[in-house]
């Protein structure tokens, strides 16, 4: 198929939209740059939203290097509307820590590029369909993100960053190793012929071809050091620190984008996986890494003290959920795990934006210090409150149907123990996270001024931002209305389906 | 041209490389002084880049040859000189402290994990035939010896030697079990490397600004209770 230069520049946008983006901020005042940032998301959506329909209607797109897929378009929409919320939430943010001296201007402005040349490397990584490309490009977001999980310059935010850098350089440092092993084995797979390479369509084509021992081990290093970066245990270490130190918008991105791009290259991988070895092997891995992500979430969320903590042990808990669903396979849960992926990106993402507001008005992250917000900050403590019980499953979020559809696929199938065991973790941490959160909510406001730096009324971009992530999650609840078809295309992509 | 067909003087050749790669892995985990550390990275570092070197010859590829001028530059010059200067910047401390697990346990562990790594990489080795693939094991031992650094290290510049040997152990990997994967990946990849050696040597930095040490072991400051 043949594609026009309109369709090449709508593939190319997701990437140079951001990039730009990022050189502009880099000169542009605050104001200009918060604006700009918007403006930037929303064509990054609708830039998805435009590849979307051209995949549904005529397949995939391929230009220089880019492969956009059904579920490359799907990642671009999930990464395209957390960039949205996300954006529309940072000004305020950055105003009011500029305003109490906590971010030098000279730093906001760093933030500004760092943030926008993240979002360039997570979309360059989805569209990328070369797998060594897509290797590069998440290697890349732990660079540039190492600066803001670092920017506050304290020694929490010190230490979070060397673990940062430390455990997710040498975590995709393995997934190297495993795409050297791959291409390894893909030479060999047609004695004569040239091999598929490291593109991921041509290897899934092979895959049948592909030495079973080798491409075990590869697989193996592949899911463990992807695994870092979607945060799944055993190599989660560096995201409790890194999401509780970086400043709100950041954490919102990482746990949002980061995870969610992270966890799609596992996908790909289990893709040429099942292909090669039969279904069991990748299966097995992904199960023991989902019930070992939630059991570290559920032993960690009893005793928290850190409501940022919380969340991220939250995400972690999310990608065990998402392991378990991959695991399970199959058309029902795989389609569950992409609309997980969605949902989990737009609540989370409110909800550390929430908890950065908390954290601005009450000048502490210690969960035992906030108190009373429902009688303080009714609006924030409603949209942080909604946050926690969608994040806990309850409908109507669109993750209450995805845990839904991924927990009905599993009982019915040889791995129900596993799901059995993840049902009871996840009343573990449901439990822990309403008693945490129930705590800072309600009771009586704290008496006199506390340690407020923030002026009490909402932002409007706060609230837009807030109350616009739980609306479209919940309307996704009932129904993923024109995602629908896309869903369906990329389950069949994941199901190895040209 | 087909590398199984390997002239004998160029499989010694390959051999003396990998064994030099492996034994300066080696004396790295076995040496405590940081200064020597290094320079026996330094050699890490041209025993790969001569590797490549061999490789280059044996299969008469002037553009192999060229990629392992790039290899001996960077890893034997550029990220040594590098770690050098973070070393001159952190510091007085010219010592790993303490080491959480001693010397002789850690030599111990090497000689399971060499061996662990020829368990593991026998598909691979099958699969190629060749002589290149044959070192294989060597390269991921390599890995897991820079692994082994990682986790039992506390100095900085420890760490990042240790991060280093793994991806010194990758690259050699690559090049052992196929002519390499692609130029646009392998220039991501050097470049990808050569920034998170600087973040984290900035970092290093901080760490010693803020903490006051280079002790990683005094990293406590972030816990869940």
């Amino acid at each position: 198929m043949t594609t026009t230069l309109p369709v090449a520049a709508l593939a190319f946008a997701p990437i140079a939209v951001p990039a730009l983006t990022a050189a502009g901020c880099a000169v542009a005042g605050r104001r200009t740059a918060g604006a700009a940032g918007v403006v930037c998301a929303l064509a990054m959506l609708a830039a998805a939203v435009g590849l979307g329909a051209r995949v549904v209607g005529s397949g995939p797109v391929e230009v220089a290097g880019l492969r956009v897929d059904a579920l490359s378009a799907f990642m671009l929409v999930v990464i395209g509307a957390v960039a949205t919320i996300v954006a529309v939430a940072t000004p305020a943010h950055v105003a009011t820590e500029v305003a109490a001296g906590r971010l030098a201007p000279r730093t906001a402005r760093r933030q500004g590029v760092l943030v926008h040349a993240f979002l360039a490397a997570m979309t360059l990584a989805v569209l990328a369909a070369d797998l060594g490309v897509l290797w590069v490009a998440v290697e890349a977001t732990t660079i540039v993100t190492a600066f803001l999980v670092g920017q506050g310059r304290t020694r929490g935010s010190v230490e979070a960053a060397w673990k940062y850098v430390v455990i997710c350089s040498t975590g995709i440092a393995l997934a190297l190793l495993g795409l050297v092993l791959l291409n390894h084995a893909a030479a060999h797979a047609r004695p004569g012929a040239d091999g598929p390479g490291l593109d991921w369509a041509a290897l899934v084509a092979a895959a049948p071809a592909l030495d079973p021992g080798v491409t075990r081990i590869a697989v193996v290093l592949l899911l463990l050091g992807f695994g870092a970066k979607a945060g799944l245990a055993p190599l989660h270490a560096w995201l409790p620190d890194a999401h509780s130190q970086a400043p709100a918008p950041v954490s919102a991105l990482m746990s949002g984008v980061l995870l969610a791009v992270s966890f799609s290259a596992i996908l790909r991988v289990k893709v040429i996986a099942d292909a090669a070895l039969g279904a069991g092997f990748a299966r097995a891995l992904l199960l023991g890494a989902a019930l070992a992500s939630l059991t570290v979430a559920a032993s960690l969320l009893l005793a928290q003290r850190d409501y940022k903590r919380m969340l991220a042990y939250s995400s972690i808990e999310h990608m065990g959920l998402l392991a378990l669903g991959a695991g399970i396979g199959g058309v029902a849960a795989t389609a569950a795990v992409l609309l997980h992926l969605l949902g989990h990106g737009l609540v989370k993402s409110a909800a550390f934006l929430g908890a950065g507001r908390v954290a601005q008005l009450t000048g502490t992250s210690r969960i035992d210090r906030v108190r009373g917000l429902v009688a303080t900050q009714p609006g924030l403590a409603a949209a942080f409150g909604l946050a926690v019980l969608a994040l806990l499953g309850l409908p109507p979020f669109s993750l209450f149907a995805s845990e839904l559809a991924i927990v009905r696929a599993g009982l019915g199938d040889a791995v129900g123990w596993a799901v059995v065991v993840a049902l009871v973790l996840v009343v573990v941490i449901g439990a822990a996270m309403l008693r945490h959160t129930g705590r800072m909510l309600l009771g009586p406001a704290p008496d006199g001024p506390g340690a407020a730096t923030a002026p009490r009324r909402l932002p409007g971009g706060t609230a837009l931002a807030l109350a616009g992530g739980l609306v479209v999650a919940a309307a996704l609840g009932v129904t993923a209305g024109p995602l629908t078809d896309l869903i369906t295309q990329a389950t069949q992509t994941l199901s190895g389906a040209p | 041209m087909d590398p199984a067909a390997m002239s004998p003087p160029a499989v010694a050749l390959l051999d003396v490389a990998a064994g030099a790669l492996l034994l300066t892995a080696v004396l790295v985990v076995w040496r405590r002084d940081l200064p020597t550390i290094l320079r026996i990275f330094t050699a890490h570092g041209i025993a790969l880049g001569a590797l490549v070197g061999v490789l280059a010859w044996a299969q008469r590829s002037v553009e192999l040859g060229l990629v392992a001028v790039g290899v001996l530059a960077v890893r034997g010059g550029l990220l040594p000189w590098l770690l050098r200067r973070a070393l001159a910047r952190v510091g007085p401390a010219r010592r790993e402290p303490r080491p959480v697990v001693g010397v002789a346990a850690s030599l111990l562990a090497v000689a399971a994990l060499v061996m662990l790594a020829f368990a593991v990489a026998v598909p691979v080795v099958e699969l190629g035939g060749s002589a290149a693939t044959r070192a294989v094991p060597v390269a991921v031992a390599v890995v897991l010896i820079g692994l082994l650094v990682l986790v039992t290290r506390r100095h900085t510049i420890s760490q990042l030697v240790g991060f280093l040997l793994v991806d010194n152990g990758i690259t050699a990997a690559g090049f052992l079990t196929t002519a390499g994967i692609g130029l646009v990946v392998e220039v991501g990849v050097a470049l990808d490397v050569l920034l998170v050696v600087l973040v984290l040597q900035v970092l290093a930095g901080r760490i010693r600004d803020t903490f006051g040490e280079v002790d990683l072991g005094e990293l406590r400051e972030l816990r869940d209770r």
